[in-house]
């Protein structure tokens, strides 16, 4: 996904006039847990010429689920999974109706109010 | 401003792909897995690069259809999908494997795109997709997001079948997409009211598919599913209408 963020990046760059990224927002949802540091890692790496000084600011976003059913909200922690039920969820988040339960109802029909996915938010730079 | 990323990422990893063909008809139970199935087997028999991208998130079908067993994945900087008979072959059973995978429509929409942004196909003459039944949310997502996709449609003799089949075609006509022809399944017999109707749109009629009491017993075995009056008839279609030898 790193790969994804530096790429939309630098559309966003291009689109906007930006001769120069300064700063990039970055939104990090926790359902796919996906390592901070190697995340950061990877951006580092695949830093393209107009987001070579750009400090990318990453901030995680919980994995928040609210039940469709009995509208109880809660805090997903992939913890509680098993190792084949975290990796499905690493890779397709909606796996988690496959194998999470809403805690009061039981039900799988329930909504990600948080956490799903990675997203910018805004990005800073030099104008021509 | 929320920007998703993965949707710059899609046009990047369909790139290498020369053709995609969305196997669709709107109505369900019409064979439409079966006859992907069979087209990407047929492709990859003529030594095609072809890949079948298994698009029916709440019942997957393909992988009994052509006994799938363990294959898994592999991580790569994205995921690359298993060789199976010759097709690199991606679906939701690789996560969820037999269990039920309950989805709502923004559910759908994201695992498209997530899988969409994730799977590295590489080079491939062909992606077929077995597309899930309906005229909404995969759909619509395969119009968003593949922008070359080219639709083949499986329609049944019985009009019921054909009334939601018709408005499937008519709206992509209008979205002027590629509609590459349209395959009469199940046929028992002899009318051709659905060869008018299709023909009478300017589409292409791929032609019949025999009503084979022997299909069900070939599900499981894709060298079996080859040799059946149906595996025959979708294998001599696509050499001839996509012209392939
Ligand atoms: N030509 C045929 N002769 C006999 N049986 C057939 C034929 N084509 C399909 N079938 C049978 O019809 C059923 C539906 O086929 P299939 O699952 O391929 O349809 P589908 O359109 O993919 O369904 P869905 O909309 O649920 O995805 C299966 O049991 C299959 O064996
Ligand atoms: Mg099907
Ligand atoms: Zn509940």
């Amino acid at each position: 996904m790193a790969e994804a963020v530096i790429r939309t990046a630098s559309q966003i760059a291009e689109r906007e006039g930006l001769i120069e990224v300064t700063e990039v927002n970055v939104r990090l949802g926790e359902i796919q847990q996906v390592d901070l540091e190697v995340f950061k890692f990877a951006l580092s790496q695949l830093k393209t010429q107009e987001l070579k000084k750009a400090r990318f600011n990453i901030r995680r976003a919980e994995a928040r689920f609210r039940c469709r059913a009995c509208g109880c909200e809660w805090l997903f922690s992939a913890d509680e999974l098993d190792e084949e039920a975290r990796e499905a969820v690493h890779f397709i988040p909606e796996a988690a109706h496959t194998f999470v339960r809403c805690p009061e109802c039981g039900s799988r029909d329930f909504e990600f109010t948080s956490g799903r996915g990675v997203w910018i938010e805004s990005i800073k730079g030099v104008r021509e | 401003m929320k920007i998703d990323p993965r949707i710059s990422l899609i046009e990047e990893r369909l790139k290498g792909i020369r053709r995609v063909i969305a196997v669709s008809s709107g109505k369900g139970g019409v064979g439409k897995s079966l006859v992907s199935s069979a087209l990407a087997l047929t492709l990859a028999r003529r030594g095609l690069r072809t890949g079948l991208f298994d698009m029916d998130f709440t019942s997957p079908a393909s992988h009994i259809i052509l006994g799938v067993g363990d294959a898994q994945p592999e991580e790569a900087d994205g995921i690359v999908p298993p060789v199976v008979h010759g097709l690199k072959y991606m679906s939701i059973i690789h996560y969820v494997h037999d269990r039920a995978s309950p989805l709502r429509g923004v559910d759908l929409s994201n695992v498209v795109t997530e899988l969409l942004a994730v799977t590295i196909w590489g080079k491939l003459d062909f992606l077929v997709i077995d597309m899930p039944p309906g005229i909404s949310d995969v759909v619509l997502d395969v119009l968003r997001l593949i922008r070359k996709a080219e639709f083949l449609v499986v329609t049944t003799p019985s009009r019921l079948a054909f009334e939601t089949v018709r408005k499937l075609i008519d709206l992509l006509l209008e979205l002027g997409v590629p509609v590459l022809g349209v395959i009469e399944n199940m046929k028992m017999g002899s009318s051709d009211r659905i060869r008018r109707e299709v023909e009478g749109r300017g589409l292409n009629f791929w032609g019949e598919v025999p009503f084979d009491p022997r299909l069900e017993e070939s599900i499981g075995d894709a060298g079996r599913l080859m040799r059946t009056e149906f595996g025959r008839a979708i294998e001599r279609m696509a050499a001839e209408k996509l012209g392939i030898t």
